[in-house]
């Protein structure tokens, strides 16, 4: 959880695997409070979009559909793969960031990164969900591997990526400072969308069989 | 007290506003049943995906038919559960952080509490004390409502919910998925009398159910049939499987009624859009001398009106909880308590 107002940040985090829901309205409050802001004066809400846990993804788009439709606000839905790639380069100053996060089922989701002017870590080519040894691969030196994907799979990744790599920085959650930097942005260029349309991307989206035509005829 | 009401408990997404002076404001539902019949049954995954795409536009919408402001709203009021666990988190979700963002109260309600009151939506409502019998898809209970929240099971279906009998008998005669009221409507030109299946634990003391065997009874004679005489004879079977079931539902109500010494009735859930269901429990209460309510058709089967007129009553009683948005797949009517 992040809050910037005018460029300072407040921020509260914990993990809390399948804990979100208990503690995400609480924890806005504590910190709108702690900044000294309530919440008609908010201006926007960013929200991490996916990819990631699809029930971990709704519940964020469903509290960003709820605050935002409640105070009409506009929302800004930003990237996890784009989170990571962004947090990657504020902490490490990496300017080219391959994020992968586990998709499990031997699968990652997988994205190339490059800041631009505006020091925003921005997508090359599209996101995509893939086994490791699929990933597009860059075709220029000096990047930086980060996210749960290059724990999990490192050795595949290393290889595949070879002499283009720079360094696998591993395992990089993505945080709601990074979300609310990247969000700024899309407010900034007036990319912000209704809050009806504040809905996850899952990229994985072959959730089910359709089962063969069984013909009743008994 | 103006509450929204939001239900996601399953493949439909309703919203409604009631107020608790002037009744149900409005109400939408969206249906997803179409995209989950080409599964053959409903896909939680798929269900979820869709409610967190429909619920808003939804709202707007009922609150635009309303001609209601959201500030004006009192409280919110959504399913959280029995039910898919997914699709209810969406609501929750939604739900929790709408009410938060406008200041106001919000309560998860128990998706069978929001059945058993549906019929309180009408202009003719019943009063406590009443015998509710529950039939759905996911239910099949006798349940005596001494009041909101205060509740005696009475019996219940220990396999198969009427609802899925159904649903399930329909899939084998080939009318696709949900299948209750195409078999619903075929049995119309079946004859009562060509097959008689077994009215199950009906000679047995006591108000449960048991639909298993009677779906295994209807499959033996679907299977006897040569191959000519299936297209003309799955009314008949359809019709004899109805018969089976409302027979046994009455009887058993009946019962009900006599031990628990109530003369009203509620009939609700899905399945209490059956005609032939609603039709005979009419005769039953007639001859009873009890007095039967039905929730309109369309209040029969999953909708948000039913739960935001049990979040209305709950909240104007003064119930309340904090942030925390929760949901889950089972919570059982015995475990509910009566407004703090």
């Amino acid at each position: 959880m992040a809050l910037l107002v005018d460029g300072v940040l407040y921020e509260r985090y914990q993990e809390t695997p399948r804990e979100h829901s208990k503690i995400i309205l609480p924890m806005i409050d504590e910190l709108l409070k702690e900044a000294g802001v309530n919440r008609q004066q908010l201006d926007g809400v960013a929200f991490g979009r996916g990819p990631g846990s699809f029930v971990g993804l709704r519940i964020g788009a469903g509290v960003a559909q709820g605050i935002a439709f409640a105070l009409d606000l506009p929302v800004a839905p930003v990237s996890t793969l784009a989170a990571i790639a962004q947090r990657c380069y504020r902490e490490t100053g990496a300017e080219q960031v391959l994020a992968a996060i586990d998709a499990r089922m031997q699968e990652v989701y997988w994205g190339m990164y490059c800041l631009n002017r505006d020091k925003i870590m921005t997508l090359q080519h599209e996101e995509m969900v893939c086994a490791p040894e699929k990933v597009m691969t860059p075709k220029t030196d000096d990047w930086v591997g980060a996210g749960s994907g290059w724990s999990t799979y490192a050795e595949t990744l290393e290889q595949q990526v070879s002499d283009r790599l720079r360094k696998n920085n591993g395992f990089l959650l993505p945080t709601a400072y990074d979300i609310a930097i990247i969000g700024q942005a899309l407010f900034d260029q007036n990319l912000e969308v209704p809050a009806e349309q504040a809905v996850p991307v899952y990229l994985r989206d072959k959730v089910a069989e359709k089962p063969k035509r069984t013909l009743h005829t008994h | 007290m103006r509450v929204l009401g939001i239900e996601s408990s399953c493949d439909e997404t309703g919203i409604a506003v009631y107020d608790g002076d002037f009744g149900l404001r409005a109400h939408c539902i969206y249906s997803q049943a179409n995209m989950h019949s080409e599964y053959g049954g409903v896909v939680p995954e798929l269900a979820s995906r869709d409610h967190v795409r429909k619920i808003l536009p939804l709202i707007q919408q009922t609150l635009c038919e309303a001609n209601i402001d959201k500030k004006s709203l009192d409280g919110v009021a959504f399913t959280a559960g029995p039910g898919l666990v997914g699709a209810l988190m969406v609501g929750a979700s939604v739900a929790r952080s709408f009410a938060w963002g406008l200041g106001i109260p919000a309560l998860g309600v128990n998706h069978l509490e929001g059945h058993l009151l549906a019929p309180m939506l009408e202009k003719e409502s019943p009063d406590f004390p009443f015998l509710c019998l529950l039939v759905s898809g996911g239910h099949t209970q006798i349940v005596l409502v001494k009041e909101i929240g205060r509740y005696s099971l009475l019996g219940e279906s220990i396999d198969d919910a009427v609802g899925e009998a159904f649903d399930k008998t329909a899939q084998l005669l080939g009318l696709g998925y949900p299948g209750g009221p195409a078999l619903a409507h075929i049995a119309e030109r079946g004859d009562p009398e060509r097959y008689r299946f077994p009215r199950p634990m009906l000679n047995r003391e006591g108000f449960d159910f048991s639909f298993s065997g009677l779906k295994t009874s209807v499959i033996t004679a679907y299977k006897k049939l040569p191959d000519e005489q299936v297209e003309q004879e799955k009314s008949h079977i359809a019709r004899g499987f109805e018969e089976a079931v409302v027979e046994t539902l009455v009887t058993k109500t009946q019962r009900a009624l006599e031990i628990a010494q109530v003369n009203r009735l509620v009939v609700a859930g899905g399945v209490a859009a059956n005609n032939r269901l609603r039709a005979a429990m009419i005769r039953m209460a007639d001859e009873s001398g009890v007095k039967v309510f039905f929730p309109r058709l369309e209040f029969c089967s999953d909708n948000g009106a039913m739960i935001a007129l049990a979040g209305c009553l709950r909240l104007t009683a003064g119930q309340s909880e904090n942030l925390e948005i929760r949901a889950s797949a089972r919570w059982p009517l015995m475990s509910l308590q009566p407004p703090a």
